[in-house]
């Protein structure tokens, strides 16, 4: 396969992931600002939307104060935002009409069709309840593109690269999510329940789509450290960092038997792999989740660029 | 103006018999189902995503070329004629190539002036040291065929460098199997799917001596904002190759390799759609970013076939082709079976001042143009375009023809005012291996939307209509 179209069908579905997890922020916060601030507390859900987002220096560069209208503006459609939910899906239509030899017609149809939905509606200043149909219909976007991807195209190094795109991603949002809200995941003393800690924690575990599955694996109320554990180490849950390491070596693992040679990738990703096996939750906390998620971060960062290095280029 | 011929009513007002089943259906069909279709078939479009961009067009960065459902039929009959002209004309044209960069025995033998050929601007001197494999030069044509009566069948234009539309021929055909498959269950159409695997085979038939069994190809594009895009990637994909381009492929050893996941690949028949200039910024253009550095070393060196062949455009200027049906009879002994329309070039004095003198009434296009641009259609002029346009031609005469306005064949369109002729042209493709030519039964038909309009090129509001060949109606003839 040329290199260029596994760079493209890499990007591609990072993009498309990405795509979803901005609307999923945006789904939080806009939940968590309904909220009366007894139980939202007084922190700024639209600033931590920011940073989940990774994008603060862009936004304060292009508007004044976080709030509501600002922050879902520059999310959906920011002229300065490099990677608004639109040029997301502009940037994966992209590489995928790039490669359309590459991907299958059902496919191409799914980022095609989004593309030229993006073109009839009215991006700039959405709200109610024209904002929660536009979020619900990025989040399909990405539902059915990875679902037509699953069913429709052949097992073979083009898939590969298109789901390693997807996984680096995706062990990034989680990370990122979880390293933003870390603050209130830490260990305290106090009763679950006080209100306030609560809802963050739920929203966290609902832009996961991961509330109703945290109570069928632990059958409890929602506790931060088990929060932590549920999306770094449960195998079950399919998007926390150990699952997106099995699934990123299950894929190396292919792509290095099909050519015939392993490489600087299959090793970080088998030794990021490794490490997570080894966290114990109650050391996570002593040593502190910033740091680990942060290390985390890089390491997942080193995994793609090899990745580039050894295939992409 | 003589009578217009209209494909499905003839001269008078009897529906020829190969278009009675269709013209019954279309009569019989709901207006409100008509219209349904109309809209289905344009959202297909949109959803393959089969659009092209119009250059210097700000806001439509990607447009669907307008389809018209109602086909347009030609006999079987008339067919085998058409398509035993288009294996001579296009034999003639890569013989020609062949000579125009090798003896050069059609200029010493008086049949063309030698200035238009060795100072055409489409002549590449490289190319007289450069022996393609298999001496085929123009591996894909594009011939564009006009019709003014029952019979009539006209070369328009040679299209033999990187002619296009040849997706539309086959996506046309794909709509009309979704739309109406009750109609096309009637009617007997000769199959144009196959002509992928033609192609293929026609790329793997000429590859260098030095290849595998099994060459590699790969299709050659500018990349996604080039205009034909869609039609690029369409053919990579059918062909089962990939689709590359420049910066995917890089030469070593005057050997081209592609940049894959596993290491270099050796590449041995490019299909390129990039134009000569921009193909090898070592050789031509410098500037180009859409070439291979060193690609005509490794084509000199016989190491990799290109197709078409550079410098291909020698032979499909428009003061060239005047001298077709002369270069057909001296490189195939015979006269041409397919005519030229008549054509004055007003290089020759004589030529030049009955074209100034009847210009309103011609059609004077320049010998270099393309796509319906630098062209003047005398009777839909006005006085002050027709006056300039015979200033440009009086001062620099070599490079126009003029030809008189044809009364091209009309068939039935969809409009805003119901079904209403309009005037069309086909474009088959033929297809040169070393083996044999191979031709798929159609075209693609263009149709000029605008009313009493004689452009069909897609960026002039032209659009499209599949194109039927099919037996001839019980009474056997057309």
């Amino acid at each position: 396969m040329l290199a260029r179209t596994a760079d493209n069908l890499f990007w591609l579905s990072r993009y498309v992931e990405r795509a979803e997890s901005l609307a999923r922020i945006l789904d939080v916060a806009l939940r968590l600002a309904t909220l009366p601030s007894a139980y939202a507390g007084t922190s700024n859900e639209w600033e931590s939307a920011i940073d989940t987002a990774a994008c603060r220096e862009a936004f304060y560069a292009a508007y004044p104060v976080a709030n509501e209208k600002n922050v879902t503006a520059f999310i959906i459609a920011g002229e300065t935002n490099p990677t608004s939910i639109r040029r997301c899906i502009e940037i994966a239509r992209h590489n995928a009409r790039a490669v359309r030899t590459a991907i299958t017609t059902e496919v191409w149809e799914i980022l095609n069709d989004a593309w030229n939905h993006l073109q009839k509606v009215k991006l700039n200043q959405m709200s109610g309840q024209d904002l929660t149909r536009f979020l619900a219909f990025v989040k399909e976007v990405s539902l059915r593109f990875d679902g037509t991807a699953y069913r429709t195209m052949l097992r073979t190094d083009h898939y590969w690269f298109q789901r390693l795109g997807m996984y680096i991603e995706r062990a990034d949002n989680t990370a990122r999510l979880l390293d933003v809200k870390y603050h209130v995941v830490l260990p305290e003393p106090e009763p679950v329940g006080g209100g306030l800690d609560y809802f963050q924690w739920s929203s966290l575990l609902r832009s996961l789509s991961a509330l109703n599955s945290y109570h069928l694996i632990y059958r409890e109320s929602i506790r931060p450290w088990l929060v932590a554990d549920f999306l770094i180490l449960r195998p079950e849950q399919p998007r926390s960092l150990i699952s997106t390491y099995k699934n990123l070596n299950d894929v190396l693992d292919l792509l290095a038997e099909r050519y015939g040679r392993q490489g600087p990738s299959q090793r970080l990703a088998r030794s990021t792999f490794a490490e997570l096996g080894n966290v114990d939750t109650d050391a996570l906390f002593q040593q502190g989740l910033h740091e680990f998620l942060v290390g985390f971060l890089a390491e997942n960062n080193r995994l793609g660029m090899a990745i580039s290095e050894q295939y992409l280029q | 103006m003589p009578d217009i011929f209209d494909e499905m009513r003839g001269l008078g007002d009897e529906i020829r018999p190969v278009y009675r089943e269709i013209a019954e259906w279309f009569e019989q069909a709901p207006r409100d189902l008509i219209a349904s279709r109309r809209a289905e078939a344009e959202a297909f479009f949109r959803r393959i995503g089969i659009t092209f961009a119009v250059y210097g067009d700000e806001q439509g960065a990607e447009r669907i070329i307008p389809f018209d459902i109602l086909p347009r039929v030609i006999t079987t009959g008339e067919w085998v004629n058409l398509s035993k002209g288009l294996e001579q004309r296009v034999s003639a044209i890569n013989a020609f190539i062949a000579d125009c960069y090798g003896p050069r025995e059609a200029v010493k033998a008086g049949i063309i002036p030698e200035e238009l050929v060795l100072a055409n601007p489409a002549f590449r001197p490289e190319m007289t040291r450069i022996r393609p494999a298999k001496d085929i030069y123009c591996h894909i044509a594009g011939i564009d065929i006009v019709r003014t009566g029952p019979d009539q069948f006209h070369v328009l234009e040679d299209n033999a460098r990187t002619p296009s539309g040849v997706s539309y021929m086959l996506e046309n055909r794909e709509a009309m199997m979704r739309l109406f498959p009750e109609l096309l269950g009637r009617t007997k159409i000769k199959p144009v799917d196959q002509y992928p695997e033609e192609l293929l085979a026609t790329l793997r038939s000429v590859a260098p001596h030095t290849a595998p069994g099994e060459p590699t190809v790969v299709v050659l594009t500018p990349g996604p904002f080039n205009s034909a895009y869609y039609e690029h990637s369409f053919l990579a994909d059918r062909m089962g190759v990939e689709l590359v381009e420049g910066r995917d492929l890089f030469v070593r050893g005057n050997v081209v390799y592609m940049r894959t996941t596993e290491g270099p690949k050796r590449v041995d028949v490019i299909y390129r759609r990039v134009d000569d200039e921009f193909i090898d910024p070592l050789a031509f253009r410098p500037d180009s970013a859409l070439g291979v550095p060193g690609l005509l070393s490794a084509y000199k060196a016989r190491n990799v076939t290109i197709t078409n062949a550079i410098g291909t455009g020698v032979a499909d200027d428009k003061a060239v082709y005047s001298y077709m049906p002369d270069i057909v009879r001296f490189f195939t002994g015979k006269d041409a079976m397919l005519a030229n329309v008549e054509t004055y070039r007003c290089r020759e004095p004589a030529m030049l001042s009955h074209v100034l003198a009847n210009i309103g009434e011609l059609v004077v296009k320049e010998v270099n143009g393309s796509g319906g641009y630098g062209m003047l259609v005398g009777p839909h002029a006005t006085k002050a375009q027709r006056e300039a346009f015979a200033e440009k031609v009086k001062a620099n005469p070599d490079n126009y023809i003029a030809q008189p306005t044809l009364a091209l064949s009309t068939v039935p369109c969809f409009v805003d005012e119901g079904l209403a002729p309009r005037h069309v042209d086909l474009r088959p493709f033929v297809l040169s291996g070393s083996d044999k030519i191979r031709i798929v039964p159609g075209g693609l038909t263009r149709v000029a939307l605008k009313k009493g309009s004689l452009v069909v090129n897609s960026s002039q509001g032209g659009g499209t209509k599949d194109t039927w060949i099919v037996d001839a109606g019980p009474a056997g003839n057309a």
